[in-house]
Formats: C-alpha cells, structure tokens, sequence
C-alpha cells in the first residue's frame, strides 16, 4: 500500500507491503540503515528511533501505522561531519565497541533525557510527583532496554552524563570544555 | 618485499625507542564517528541491484532424516523464488580455524533448530511468511540431549593428565577441599545477528558477511560450495560484534551462496535472533570436579580438574576447561580427565574465552573455599601459591604478575576492609567481597599485513584482519604511526576484505598481537629503506612527525622517497611459544549485596587488574576490561541456556528470555593496568586481553556472594532461588 513517512522532517513516499515493519522500511526501503536489527522483538533496542518526540522499538511497529508521523533517526541526529553533542561524547567516552547497539543507545538516550526533563518518573523514582534527577540509578534504569553485548555499559553511562551536562540549561559551556581538555 | 619473523628468539623492544607517542595513549577509534552516526556498515547493509531475500527453516524434531520438503506449499506463494541449498546446507558453522567445510549432512537431522533449507522471495516479508509455511516431511528417532545420562562419551587423549599420585595427597592433606561445580550453556549473542549477502559475478563470489576469521572463512565456504577459494572474496568491515559466535562460516552465507548461483541474482540471508540461538555455536553446559589438597600452611601439594562437558556427534570441539588449571597454582600431584557426552542439542563451540570462562568459575571458587578451611585470606592464599614455572612442564613463564595485580588490587580494593562471613549487614542487604584470579593463555598466530608510506606522510594499512569491536582499526593505526612517526590521524587502515594481506583473525584474543606483529613488521622494512635514503643505519633511524633523523643528518620523509613504499610484514609463531608458558594475568575484586529478603545479588563495585604486556590503546583495552567483567556478572548471576528436557530444543531463545547483563546490572567499574613487557610474546611485547576480562570474573562475584551472606552457590548463575532458601535468619 502507498504511504508517506515523514523521516528526518522529509516526506518519503512509499510503497509497503503492509506487513512491513517500521524498522525494515527504513532499512530495506529508504537506506537509513542506522537503526539496526538485533532482535526484530522489541527485547534488544537497537531500532530505537523517535516518533513525534518519543522513543519507540521500530522492529514493533508497522510501517503504515506511522503516515504522518515525525521519524526521527539517527541520521537525522548528526551526521559524521557534523556530530551531536552525545554523538561525540560516545566517541570520547568509548561508549561502544562493535558499534552495532550505538545508533540505539543514542537514540534512546535523547528521548530518555527528554523524559527526564518533563519530569517523567521512572521504576526506581522515589517520589513520584517531585523533579526527576538523572542519578546513575535513574540513568541505567532508563537505558536497560538498550543492551550491548560488548558491554560498554560503563562508557556509555559516561557519554550521557557528560553530554546531559553540556545540554543542561545555564550550563557554563567554556568551564565544560575546560575540564575536558584537563581530563584529556 | 615481505618482513618476515619467526618468534624464535625475543626481539629487541623498539616500540620503546621510536619515540612518536602514538601507541599506548587512550586514542578514540578513528572508525568512532561512523559508528555513533549510523553510517559504519554491517552486512545485512550491504544492497545489490534485483536482490532476493532468504529465510532459513529450521528443522522441528531434534534427530532424524528429512524424508520429503514439500516445496509445493511454498511455491505458489506471491513472491517466492524458491526452496534451495537442501543439499548443501551444513549442519552447523564451522569451528573456529577449521578452514574446511562444516559437516554437509544431507537431510539428517542432529538437533532441534537445525537448518534445513533457505526459501527465497522477492521481499523479506514474503520470504518470512513462506518460510512459516513450508511443509517438511521426517522420520524421527529417538535422541539423546542430556550430557548425565548419555550413552556415548568421550575422553579426549589430549584433555588427560596424571601426574603424581592425587589420591595420595588428597588423604595425606591437612585440609582439602572436593567440591562439584555445574555451569549452564551461554550463547555469545552478539548483537548483530549471522548475515550475509551473496553476489555472484561468473564464477566469482562476493560474500559481504559477518565474521571474525576471513582467511579461514574463505576456505570454509570455498570448500562447502565446492570452488576453489581463489574465487571466493568475503567482505567484513564491520562486525556487530563476534565473541566466538562468527569464528567460523555459518549457514546463512552458504545458503545465500547457493541460492544466489542458482537464481543467478543476489541474495541476502539474516538469521533471525532465535535462529542465532538455534544454529550457531553455544556454549557447553559443565559439570567440573574440583580437588585441592594443601598442607598445614595452605601450600597446595594436589590439585585435580575433572569435568564432562558436550557437543554433537562428529564435532571435534570439546571446551577445555581446565585449560588454565594447569598452571595458576603449583602442587606437584595433579589430575586432569575431561568427559564428552555426545549428544543431541545444539552445537557446541568457541564462547568467549572457551575453558577460562566457565573453569575459573570452578577453579577459582575451590580455592575460596580452600581459603576459607584454612583460614588464611583468599588473596594471601593465592599467592602463596603461584608456582616459579609451569607445574606440569617445568617451562619457565614468558612473564606472570599475578602476584602483584592481587597484591595492588587488594590495596585499591580496601580489601582490608572485607568482614567475616555474614558480618557486614546493611539494612535488608547483606555485603560482602569476594577476589578471583584471571589467567588466560596468549597465543601467537600466523598474520601478514601490507603497509604503505606516502611521500606526503600519510601511511595505509592493508590487511583483511577485522575488527568486531576490539579496537583493531585503532591499533593497528597507532602501531604504523608509532612505527612510521606520523601523526595517527595520517594512517589510514584498511580491514576485512580477503583481497587484501590474510591476517590471523579475531579470535582467541590473538587478534591485536597477531595482526599487529605483522603491521610492526611492514613498516619496519619501510625504516630500513628510509634509513638507507637517509644513509644510517636502521638502528640510528629517528621517525618523528615526517621527519627522518639519523647519522647527523635530518630530512622529510617527502625529501626521501621518489614514490610511496610498500611492505609486507608477515609474523609466524616460533619457538617462544613453546620453551616459555605464556599467559595474561590478573585479580578481580567484587562488592556485591545479597538481599535478605528476596536472595536478590546486586553488584556494588568491581576492580580488576590486568597485567597483559604491553598495553596498545589504554582506552578501547579498558573497554575490552569492561566487557570482560560485565560478561562474568552475567555468567555468574542470570545468563544461562534453558534447554528442554524432553527433545534438548533452547526454550530460551531470544533476550528476553537469555538474561543478558543490561545498563541496571552494572555499576561502576574499575580497571587497571600493570606495567609490564612480555619479550617472549611477540615483537609488540603484548599479550592478549580480550578474553582475560573474563576470566575469573564471574567466580569474584560468587565469592562476595559467599562473603556476604554464608550461602556457596555452586550451580551457576546465582539465581534467587538458589540462594533465598539458605539465607541466615
């Protein structure tokens, strides 16, 4: 059937068996091959993209279930050239190895921070009415639907929080980039 | 030319010498900025014009033969091209370095799960759906899967070993521990599943797959297509991950291969993830036997490893797991004995450090609780033990700092701090700490490599070596630039094509040894002719930033050379790993909280100390630390196989059910590195680490479990249920 997915705010006009995934119409029928099948179950989060802000598992959703939708993957986050501020911070931190989960990770940790700065509460918050802090418990808590089989868990951790703190509001941008350089 | 070295004597240590700063430092992976955007990519991502999608059908009984594949119920299905490679489909992948064709069993059936065609159609979606349809026809026999009571087993000569008189010094003992261990199977579960993409240009293949061995995967799939492997390119620049589970060609490549000749088009075929569970190598299940006989003093005079593990009939793989019992602690009465029951579950092969991984999480909990009768502290007790040289053959160690990774690891544990057992109780959670040692055997293989200089000071490296996460394309940059003094960002490198240098493959943690020697010897044939363009001797040659140095003469290299340099650097084993035991070394420090309440294990805090030679990139070598430590909480606490009782099918076959370690499993963890050179290992003076993380790992974690709470799990993972019941009060 014919529809219109809306990827990286340009409209992708298709064809699809409706039986194709959300997943494999970006793979197989668009060439954004950056979101990756690990598990085609929604158990791994290595298809993690975002759909009008949110995270989901592309490998759970159809296609044709997302016509006028805003797809957002990591192609559309920054480009080798032209990196986001988590992007660089993963290569910084060695949050990855085989590289395979990354694009997952990176995706799901920009709607997780999302969620955290809209005050979502999470399994292990205390206190389900007040402000969200991104604690390490609360970071891995969110991020455990992402695995990573080489296990660059602890790389990862930091490549968020590094990049949480530049990303924060009235963040003194000249002393991050300070304290970074004297770390290196 | 080629540079070529048999490791038959130690070499001189000239990485020390050439001065650039480029090896060693933490650099990030030059591939990083591919990675993090998407655009490295993997095989399944590879496209060819008027490409077929392949499916594979599994096989649902667990022993038999296929009497009749009713391809008529797939057929008239829109979109499908096909049922092929019946013939030619291999029963399971190679094991690693076979370098020949996996078992091609021609309709028999050998365990549930088991390929045994590939249905191709014009869209994944349409292949999927026929392959859900595809009537096949068995005649089933009764099978064997479980490794207790099987009929058939094996005592593989080389797995035996009796030396001294271990019943002796067992009864003779002041205090002995004999305890039995089991151990589940693992999968290695890398992230990206099997995929591969055939092209066939005439009689030439190009297989863009995922595998860690190219060299050998070359002659695997030659063989099992039955062409000469000239013919045969695979392509793998990128691989989402290996750990033993893309050692050796597996059936999706040779099933796309044949139907891609067939239908003279491309086609593509991906294991879905509970085919990778189904079809590829598992990790055995073990049940290991464990004497320790030690005298007034806690000196270890008998040691005995016993074990029966399994594998399919035919398989030549056994995991040997006392591979590194063998030399950790001396005692001079020793025995070793291995069972193989050969039965009818999924293949058995390389995991993630085969033998260490599951052996140490024995071994290394007998000696807990040999400390523990003795009463002497588990750090002191280990090293007290450590022997001078190897307790079976009497070779001296390459080098062996086990000694001083406990004794500094103790140190910036606060080991001092660790209380009785079940003394140290916060709220509803009791903590404890545990330790471990780590060793795993270093190996050198043959590996070639080509590389090439630039009169403008960039460099390139060739090889078909991969790099599936362990940091290849940043090391082998950095050795070139070392090597070349350039900049590492001058240093391009080129891997996974076997068009190129065949190298040693990723495997065995043999990988950046093996196929760095080779990158080490390419561009030292490249110095020797700057250095007879410069007119010194090699020796006196100084490389540093593009500038040649040597025999009161200074030069850019661009002034030196009329056009690029090429070299081939071609490195084989020698006669150093056989007159010298080489192994890497290392202690695992592990806090855990055992919830009084649930039987919940929480780890609080890991520390492991490595002493691996020299250290290539101290960023991606913590990392491969890191995975290795996360792999033992995942071995010693949730990730088993579950296979069914009645037929040996995974019931566990995807990530929901096969608990892998997640982000909330892990805290944080500490890494360190002992300085040291090992001369005999190779030119880089580097041992292996990639599997050393592991080892021991899990076995740390089972003992702070002990430490907490008084409760000995000996049949790992510790679940909850296995350690609730026994709780204190």
């Amino acid at each position: 059937m014919k529809i219109t997915l809306n990827v990286n705010a340009t409209p992708h006009d298709l064809e699809l068996d409706p039986r194709t995934s959300l997943l494999d119409a970006l793979r197989d029928h668009l060439d954004l091959t950056g979101s990756k099948k690990g598990c085609d179950h929604g158990q791994c989060g290595a298809c993690t993209v975002l759909v009008n802000g949110r995270r989901i598992n592309s490998c759970l959703a159809l296609a044709v279930m997302h016509e006028g939708d805003e797809i957002t993957t990591i192609e559309g986050v920054g480009t080798p050239d032209h990196l986001s501020p988590l992007q660089k911070a993963f290569i910084r931190h060695d949050g990855y190895q085989c590289g395979y989960c990354t694009p997952g990770q990176i995706m799901s940790a920009t709607g997780m921070l999302n969620e955290v700065a809209e005050g979502w509460p999470s399994n292990v918050t205390a206190d389900l009415e007040g402000d969200t802090d991104l604690t390490r418990e609360e970071l891995s808590e969110r991020m455990s639907g992402n695995l990573c089989r080489c296990s660059a868990y602890p790389g990862i951790v930091a490549a968020i929080f590094d990049a949480a703190e530049e990303d924060r509001p009235g963040a003194d941008q000249k002393s991050i980039e300070e304290k970074r350089v004297a770390a290196e | 030319m080629t540079e070529h070295l048999k490791m038959d004597k130690v070499q001189p240590r000239m990485l020390d010498e050439t001065g650039q700063g480029a090896i060693t430092v933490p650099m990030d992976r030059p591939e990083g900025r591919l990675k993090v955007a998407g655009q490295a990519t993997y095989a399944a991502e590879y496209k060819a014009e008027n490409m077929a999608y392949g499916v594979l059908v599994r096989a649902t009984i667990t022993k038999g033969q296929v009497t009749s594949i009713d391809e008529g119920s797939v057929t008239s299905l829109p979109g499908v091209l096909g049922v092929f490679a019946t013939g030619k489909m291999p029963r399971s992948p190679a094991q690693g370095t076979a370098g020949a064709a996996p078992i091609q069993p021609e309709g028999r059936v050998d365990y549930f799960g088991q390929p045994i065609a590939v249905i191709v159609a014009e869209s994944f979606e349409q292949a999927r759906h026929a392959a859900s349809n595809l009537k096949i026809a068995y005649e089933a026999e009764t099978a064997e899967t479980d490794p207790e009571t099987a009929s058939e087993i094996d005592v593989p000569d080389g797995q035996l070993l009796d030396q001294g008189d271990i019943e002796a010094a067992m009864s003779d003992a002041a205090f002995t521990v004999d305890a039995t261990y089991t151990t589940p199977p693992h999968n290695s579960a890398a992230m990206e599943p099997h995929a591969s993409l055939a092209e066939w240009h005439g009689d030439n293949l190009v297989l863009h797959g995922a595998y860690q061995m190219l060299k050998f995967n070359r002659e695997e799939l030659a063989d099992s297509l039955g062409i000469d492997p000239e013919k045969v390119r695979i392509h793998s620049p990128y691989v989402g991950g290996g750990f033993g589970g893309k050692l050796g060609i597996s059936q999706e490549a040779i099933a796309a291969a044949v139907a891609a000749r067939e239908l003279k088009r491309p086609v593509r075929v991906v294991m879905a993830r509970q085919q990778v569970f189904e079809m590829t190598m598992r990790r055995t299940e073990s049940r290991q036997r464990v004497r320790l006989a030690a005298d007034k003093d806690g000196k270890i005079t008998g040691l005995a490893h016993e074990d029966r593990v399994s594998n399919l009939p035919e398989e030549g793989f056994s995991e040997p797991t006392a591979v590194a019992s063998h030399f950790l602690y001396g005692g001079e009465n020793r025995f070793f004995r291995q069972e193989v029951a050969r039965i009818h579950r999924t293949t058995a092969g390389s995991v993630r450090a085969p033998g260490e991984a599951i052996g140490q999480l024995a071994l290394e909990c007998a000696m807990d609780e040999l400390a523990e009768k003795t009463g002497i502290d588990p750090v002191q007790l280990r090293i007290q033990n450590i022997p001078e040289k190897h307790p079976e053959s009497g070779l001296p160690f390459s080098s062996n700092s086990l000694a001083q990774c406990l004794t500094d690891g103790a140190e910036r544990f606060g080991w001092s701090e660790r209380k009785g057992v079940g003394k140290r109780r916060e709220g509803e959670w009791f903590v404890g700490m545990g330790v471990a040692s780590a060793a795993r055997t270093n190996i050198l293989m043959e590996s070639r490599a080509r590389v090439t200089l630039n009169p403008d000071g960039t460099a390139l490296v060739e090889t078909d070596m991969t790099d599936i996460g362990t940091g290849t394309y940043a090391i082998l940059g950095q050795i070139a630039a070392e090597m070349l003094g350039l900049p590492t960002e001058k240093v391009t490198v080129e891997l996974g094509d076997t068009n190129l240098p065949g190298a040693s493959g990723s495997g065995g943690s043999w990988g950046a040894a093996s196929a760095g020697s080779s990158v080490f010897l390419g561009a030292k044939a490249i110095r020797s002719k700057i250095a007879k363009s410069l007119g010194c001797a090699p020796e006196e040659l100084r490389l540093k930033d593009g500038i040649a140095t040597g025999a009161n003469n200074r030069r850019p290299l661009a002034e030196l050379m009329s056009g690029p340099i090429s070299e081939e650097g071609h490195i084989e084993p020698g006669t150093t790993m056989e007159e010298f035991a080489q192994s890497g070394f290392g202690a695992h420090f592990c806090e855990v909280g055992v919830n009084a309440v649930t039987g919940e294990v929480r780890v609080r805090r890991m520390l492991a100390v490595f002493a691996a030679g020299r250290i290539l990139n101290e960023k991606t070598a913590r990392s491969q630390g890191h995975g290795g430590m996360i792999w033992g909480i995942g071995s010693a606490l949730t990730e088993a196989i579950e296979h069914d009782p009645r037929d040996g099918r995974i019931v566990n076959h995807d990530f929901a059910e096969y608990h892998m370690p997640v982000h909330l499993d892990v805290p944080d963890l500490d890494v360190m590195f002992v300085e040291e050179l090992d001369d005999h290992s190779n030119p880089l003076q580097s041992k292996g680490i990639g599997e050393l993380g592991l080892s021991g790992a899990g076995a740390a974690v089972a003992n702070a479990i002990y430490n907490a709470c008084g409760v000995r799990v000996r049949d790992y993972p510790a679940t909850p249920d296995k350690i609730f019941p026994h709780l204190p009060e």
